[in-house]
Formats: C-alpha cells, sequence, structure tokens
C-alpha cells in the first residue's frame, strides 16, 4: 500500500515537471515561433491550409472568432447526429449494433461535441466500429482543439501591444490556425506517443469484431475488441474521458496494467497542467503561472489526499462484517490498479473534466464521492484542455474586481481596466453553473418523488439523489463521468442533460471570449505604484477565497442532502 | 455567414482524413508488431483459444481458484461493475451472503482472514486478478479437492504471483489455474 501511495505522488510530480516543457512548447505553437517539430507539420499545416483555402494569417476579432467556432460546431452536430442514427447500415459495423434512437443520438452527439463524453450508451454494444473512430475519436480531436483555440485567443488579449484594429475590435489571431496548430502539434503527436505505449501493452486496435472461445470452466464467452488504441490515447490526451468499452478505463483492455494506468492518467492531466505555464510563457510572467498554478494545485490537493485517505479506510459496513479490507474500499477498483491509484484517479478525472474512470465512482465512499462532486462544482482547478485556464480566467477577473473594491483602487488586469460590463459577463458564467446543476437536480428529484413509474436509481436513500446530482454535476462541468448506476438512457435524462451539456459549454467559453475581446480594445494603462499587483500569493488567496464562497454558497445545501447524510448513515 | 460555413465544411472534411483514417491507421499498423497484432493477446492449449490474456474467467468450481464477484459474468461482450453504494442495504446483504458462502466451501478459513476483493464486484467485471492473499486463502480448499500438498500449492502461487514497478501485488486466476491443471 505505502509504494502505491507512493507512486501516485511521483505520478502527479512527474507530471508536473513534464508540463513545464510542454507548456513553453504550446506557448512557441501559439506564438508562431520555431519549433523543433516544424519540418514534419509545416508542410502538414500548409497542406490543410492550401485545400481549405483558409488565409491562417488572417486577424480575427473576438466576434469573428466565435462565429468561426460555433459555425464549425454546428457542422459537426450535424454530421455527429447522422453518423449515430445511421451506424446500423453504415459500415464497420461487425458486430450489428444499432442505430440510434433520437433522443439518445442528441444526448450523444452533444455531449462529444462538447468534450464531455457522457456516456448513456454503452461501448460494446451501443457504437459501431464506423463510429468509433468517424464520430468519438473525430470529435474528441477536434473538441479538444476548440477548447484549446479559445484558450489562445484570450492569451493573445491579454499581450498589451494593441495590433491591428477593425472595426473597433482588436485582432486577436486567427482562429482556423490556432485550431489547426493545436490539433498537429499538440493533440496528434502526444496521442500518437500514448496510443503506441497502449498497442504494446495489449490494448486492441483491430477491425476483426468480436471474438468467441469457451472458456477452462466451460462457458461460452463473447470479447469485444475493436480500433480501441488510437481512441483511448486521445480520450485522454483530449480531456474527454469516453470509453472505448463500458466499463472506460476500468477494462483490462482498456487499461491493461499498472504502467498503463500511470500513462493513461499523467497523459490526461499534462496539456491543462501545460496550459497554465504555457499562460506564463506566451506573456513572459512566470510568476503569474506560479501564482495560478499553486492555487490550483491547493485545491486539487485538498480534494485528493481526502479521497485517497477514504479509499483507503474501506466501507465501514463492511469492516463490521469482520472480514479483512486491509486493500481498502476494493468494490468497483481493480486488481492491478489498487485504491490509492484509483482513488488519485478519481479526482485527476473530475478535476481535469476528463471522465475517464478506473475505478466505478458509483460505489465510492462518500467523502470520495463528495471530493469528486466538488472538483466539478469549483471546475476551476486545472479544468479540461483549454476550457479549464478559460474557467479560472473568469475568477481572476472576479477576484480582481472584488479585491479592487476592498482597498479601494481601480480594478485592473494585465492593464486593462476591469468595468460594469465585463464583471457582469464573469459572474453569469461563474453562476450559471451552479443555476444548471442545482435546478436539474431538484427537477429530476421532484419527478422522482411524484412520478410513481420511474426507476432511475440503482441505489435508494441519500446515494439515490447522489446519483442524480452527480449526473447534472458531470453534465454542467463538461465532465463526462458518472455515478453509472444511474439508468440514464431515457428521454428526460438524455434531453435534460443534452441541453444543460450545451449551456456548459458554450457559455463559458463565450464568456470568457467577449470578456478577452472587450478588454483587448480597451486602452493599456502602464503599471504603477497603485496597480493591484495579480501575480502575488496574496491575490492567489484571494481567487481561493472567491472560489471556495461561489461553491460553498451554491452547493452546501445539496451536498448535505447526498454524501454528507449518506456519510453520517453509515459511520 | 457563408465565409464561415465553407471553411468549417472543408476543415470537418480533411479532418476527417487525418484523424479518421490516416492517424488510426498508422496505429493499426503499429500494432502488427505488436504482441497479438492488435487483436488481443490470447492464451491457447491444445491449438484452442481458452481465454484472453488480459481478460479474467468466471471459476465458481471448488478445484479452481475462485476469481471474484463479477457484474456481467465475465462475459466480455460487455463490461460494468455493480455500481452499488457503500450505504444500500441490499448490497450488503449480498456482500454478508458472499461471505457466508466462502465460509461453507472454505471451512478451515476464519472471517477476519477473508480479504475483501474476494467478496466484492470489480469496475469492469472482467478482473484477471486477485491478491497473493485472496489465492491463497483457496489453498486449503483446492489441496484437499485435487490431493495436492498445499506448499506445491504456496509455491505455485508465489511462481504466479506479478510484482508490477509500484503497482499493487497481484496473482494471475487464469495462468495460475491452467498451471494448476497441468500439475
Amino acid at each position: 500500500m505505502n509504494t502505491e501511495i507512493l507512486s501516485v505522488g511521483l505520478t502527479f510530480l512527474v507530471t508536473i515537471l513534464l508540463a513545464i516543457p510542454l507548456g513553453r512548447y504550446i506557448a512557441r505553437v501559439y506564438k508562431g515561433e520555431s519549433t523543433l517539430l516544424d519540418p514534419i507539420f509545416n508542410p502538414l499545416d500548409k497542406l490543410i491550409f492550401r485545400i481549405t483555402g483558409v488565409d491562417a494569417s488572417r486577424e480575427m476579432n473576438w466576434k469573428q472568432h466565435l462565429y468561426a467556432l460555433l459555425t464549425i460546431n454546428l457542422v459537426w452536430f450535424f454530421v455527429a447526429m447522422f453518423l449515430l442514427m445511421n451506424q446500423g447500415w453504415l459500415p464497420l459495423n461487425p458486430d450489428g449494433n444499432p442505430s440510434m434512437s433520437p433522443n439518445l443520438a442528441f444526448n450523444t452527439a452533444i455531449s462529444f461535441l462538447v468534450n464531455c463524453n457522457l456516456q448513456h450508451y454503452s461501448g460494446e454494444t451501443g457504437m459501431s466500429y464506423l463510429n468509433q473512430i468517424a464520430f468519438v475519436t473525430f470529435l474528441q480531436f477536434v473538441s479538444a482543439a476548440t477548447g484549446l483555440a479559445a484558450a489562445a485567443l484570450v492569451f493573445k488579449s491579454l499581450t498589451p501591444n494593441s495590433a491591428t484594429v477593425q472595426k473597433g475590435l482588436r485582432g486577436l489571431g486567427n482562429f482556423y490556425n490556432y485550431f489547426v496548430k493545436s490539433l498537429t502539434r499538440i493533440l496528434l503527436p502526444i496521442s500518437i506517443l500514448v496510443a503506441v505505449v497502449l498497442v504494446f501493452n495489449g490494448t486492441p486496435m483491430n477491425f476483426e469484431g468480436k471474438d468467441q472461445f469457451i472458456s477452462v470452466q466451460g462457458d461460452t464467452v463473447n470479447v469485444s475488441r475493436g480500433p480501441a488504441a488510437a481512441m483511448i490515447a486521445i480520450k485522454h490526451v483530449g480531456t474527454n474521458g469516453g470509453g472505448y468499452f463500458g466499463a472506460n478505463s476500468a477494462h483490462p483492455l482498456e487499461n491493461p496494467n499498472f504502467l498503463t494506468n500511470t500513462v493513461e492518467i499523467m497523459a490526461q492531466m499534462i496539456i491543462p497542467l501545460a496550459m497554465v505555464f504555457a499562460l506564463g510563457f506566451y506573456l513572459k510572467r512566470r510568476k503569474l503561472s506560479w501564482m495560478i498554478f499553486g492555487v490550483m494545485t491547493i485545491g486539487f490537493l485538498l480534494l485528493t489526499i481526502p479521497a485517497i485517505y477514504s479509499e483507503i479506510q474501506g466501507n465501514p459496513q463492511i469492516q463490521k462484517m469482520g472480514i479483512d479490507q486491509s486493500s481498502g474500499a476494493m468494490e468497483g477498483k481493480e486488481m492491478r490498479i489498487g485504491v490509492p491509484a484509483s482513488a488519485y484517479w478519481s479526482i485527476g478525472t473530475t478535476v481535469i473534466s476528463t471522465g475517464s474512470v478506473n475505478s466505478m465512482h458509483d460505489s465510492t465512499m462518500p467523502i470520495t464521492g463528495m471530493m469528486q462532486m466538488l472538483a466539478m462544482m469549483t471546475n476551476a482547478f486545472y479544468g479540461g484542455c483549454g476550457v479549464g485556464i478559460l474557467n479560472f480566467y473568469v475568477f481572476i477577473i472576479i477576484a480582481v474586481f472584488i479585491s479592487g473594491l476592498m482597498v479601494g483602487r481601480t480594478p485592473e488586469f494585465m492593464g486593462k481596466k476591469i468595468e460594469a460590463r465585463e464583471i457582469k459577463i464573469a459572474m453569469i458564467v461563474a453562476l450559471f453553473h451552479p443555476f444548471l446543476i442545482l435546478v436539474g437536480t431538484s427537477l429530476s428529484a421532484y419527478g422522482i418523488t411524484n412520478l410513481k413509474d420511474i426507476a432511475w436509481l440503482n441505489n435508494p436513500g441519500f446515494h439515490g439523489f447522489s446519483e442524480m446530482l452527480y449526473e447534472f454535476t458531470s453534465s454542467a462541468a463538461n465532465n463526462g463521468s458518472g455515478f453509472e448506476g444511474l439508468g440514464d438512457n431515457t428521454p428526460w435524462w438524455n434531453i435534460s442533460t443534452g441541453i444543460v451539456l450545451l449551456l456548459g459549454r458554450f457559455i463559458p467559453i463565450i464568456g470568457p471570449l467577449a470578456i478577452a475581446g472587450l478588454l483587448a480594445s480597451k486602452k493599456h494603462i502602464p503599471e504603477s505604484a497603485g496597480t493591484l499587483k495579480t501575480d502575488t500569493s496574496t491575490f492567489g488567496l484571494m481567487i481561493f477565497a472567491v472560489i471556495l464562497i461561489i461553491t460553498a454558497l451554491s452547493f452546501f445545501p445539496a451536498l448535505t442532502l447526498g454524501p454528507i447524510a449518506e456519510y453520517f448513515s453509515i459511520y | 455567414m457563408k465565409q464561415y460555413i465553407l471553411p468549417a465544411l472543408r476543415l470537418t472534411v480533411i479532418c476527417i482524413v487525418v484523424f479518421c483514417v490516416v492517424y488510426p491507421t498508422i496505429i493499426w499498423a503499429i500494432a502488427k508488431a505488436a504482441p497479438g497484432q492488435g487483436k488481443g493477446e490470447t492464451i491457447q492449449k491444445n491449438g484452442k483459444v481458452i481465454g484472453y490474456e488480459k481478460l479474467g474467467q468466471s471459476f465458481t468450481e471448488d478445484r479452481y481458484f475462485n476469481s471474484r464477484p463479477s457484474a456481467v459474468a465475465y462475459n466480455a461482450a460487455g463490461s460494468a461493475g455493480s455500481n452499488k453504494g457503500p450505504s444500500n442495504p441490499d448490497y450488503l446483504k449480498e456482500v454478508q451472503a458472499r461471505i457466508d458462502t466462502f465460509l461453507v466451501h472454505n471451512p478451515d478459513v476464519k472471517t477476519s482472514q477473508i480479504p475483501v476483493e474476494l467478496v466484492t464486484a470489480s469496475g469492469s467485471g472482467l478482473d484477471p486478478h486477485l491478491s497473493p492473499k485472496g489465492a491463497k486463502i483457496q489453498i486449503a480448499r483446492i489441496a484437499k479437492i485435487r490431493n495436492v500438498s498445499s506448499e506445491k500449492l504456496t509455491q505455485l502461487v508465489d511462481q504466479y504471483t506479478e510484482k508490477p514497478f509500484m503497482g499493487p501485488e497481484v496473482v494471475h486466476i487464469l495462468k495460475l489455474n491452467i498451471a494448476l491443471d497441468e500439475l
């Protein structure tokens, strides 16, 4: 057990050590500076831009960015709906899986479009090979690149030199340029590396359909296989999280051993961490990066340590039965991964908004379940590909405004005054998240108590409430993991979470983009003695307090009804 | 609007080519060099496939080392955990029943010796492993049925114990049981 705990700590350290150089690389990519991979990717990018006829050097203001981003997402949505509703007769479907119902297709299409990967289907029986590639793998790449491109725009908006001004709005680079470079230079190379590790450790990558054999004890067993390795790599690298198999990364073919487990958790955390450092390299303000990193890491550790501790302690009700529970809470966990690495992953995946799981969150202890939910409720520690830093940006704006008022200075961030419009947008983004979660959960709770023929829940009592709360939290945070006992392939869950997913994705992208655009068009005020310093630990503490207060005020009542009540019922 | 739709359509097409054709083909080609050629490594006996190396199998008979409980009965056509919450009264009854059953089949064992994994379902329902404790506690039963000495079985379990770098120690139950049949 002790070496396993140590391995978790080491994994985290190594991830940070790799994220720093990656952050420097990402900053160079978005600045258009030369990198080591240029000889391979310059020709590829040029080819892509020539075929598509996109002028990647054309400066766009924030509104043009937004139109480009939303239009291409709309195109993907229609392609995805078509593929899902027709997969039954389309080629590459050796297992004969059926086409999706319209409401399931709606939910699934949106869920992958918004980088969430909430899955109301099970991979083995619900998805053809064609769609594991053309739908799942495709959207896992492009949705991650969408988030990264939006973050690149915010980076650019924070630079002081005002470039070309169009219609009163400042040019902030080109969306297609950021998008393609995120794909070819960041996501693709890392995914190939991860996929190679996976195939050599036993993850399948074939097109031959299910296999059948007679087991040692004489049972007839079917084995689902398919083009898994390519998809599982980008599922983590792009912080998507949708599993190839139903059991996600708990499946022995999706996550064959302790080494792949370590590689997969590092792969999902590395880009979000690197984006924090990339910001510092991009703006040449390393101290700002370290401040943000510090706040995020303290938050992450405050969630992780109680989770690991309570899983190692195990289930007190099973302890009472008198068996040997020294390996911890093993329900829903795999032997080759063990309890500490499972608990660490469960917080990593919820903080990062990946949502892949290597143990079943529904069966974790109440405190762990609460930490998983809190990770998604705050939704600002590390966060998903690109969008993590956007969410944090919103909290920075709020913290700047509040501390400005507290000390009687004009609220400024990076030499730009923060005024009523920006703070209104920031507050809407910050408060919309709890609004979506709490309204959705309360409507479902109303349904389950008042409509007799509803049987969604796999567990009674407080835990049943947690299943519904978790589902909406995961949707609003675009996470995608679930308390999977919830019977969620019903019109209510498909449609309601589908809408929450859309709003939970695009409002936190549109908001920061708008703030960035507005700030970029303002006059730069040189730093003076009267400027509020934003790269100090005092300001870090301020951001942390803002996050804590918003989260605690919004979610404490709901958590009391779920995990907290469950905790007191079993201890 | 047109200035956004055309690039969007063209970029979508080219992304489909790169990420749905080129990228999977590269990985597929690399997988050909991997053990199992990307089809999943199998375990064969007399030329017949009797299992997949990574996937656990259902072992419920007393003459074999039993595997963990599974929510999908080890049929790898699907995969799932039980998703039972820690406070669920039906679930807790089920665990108690598993403990009782285990004690009936292993009369020499004390309750306090039963490792938790033997009475809880795994996340995938296909977990191929047990802890060394989980295997060794079944030795007395198997030794009696098979008429083999306990020392020999302990040796066998030790031989099939894997110690991955920094990871938990595990015993591969399928390989162990195949070796057991060959004794």
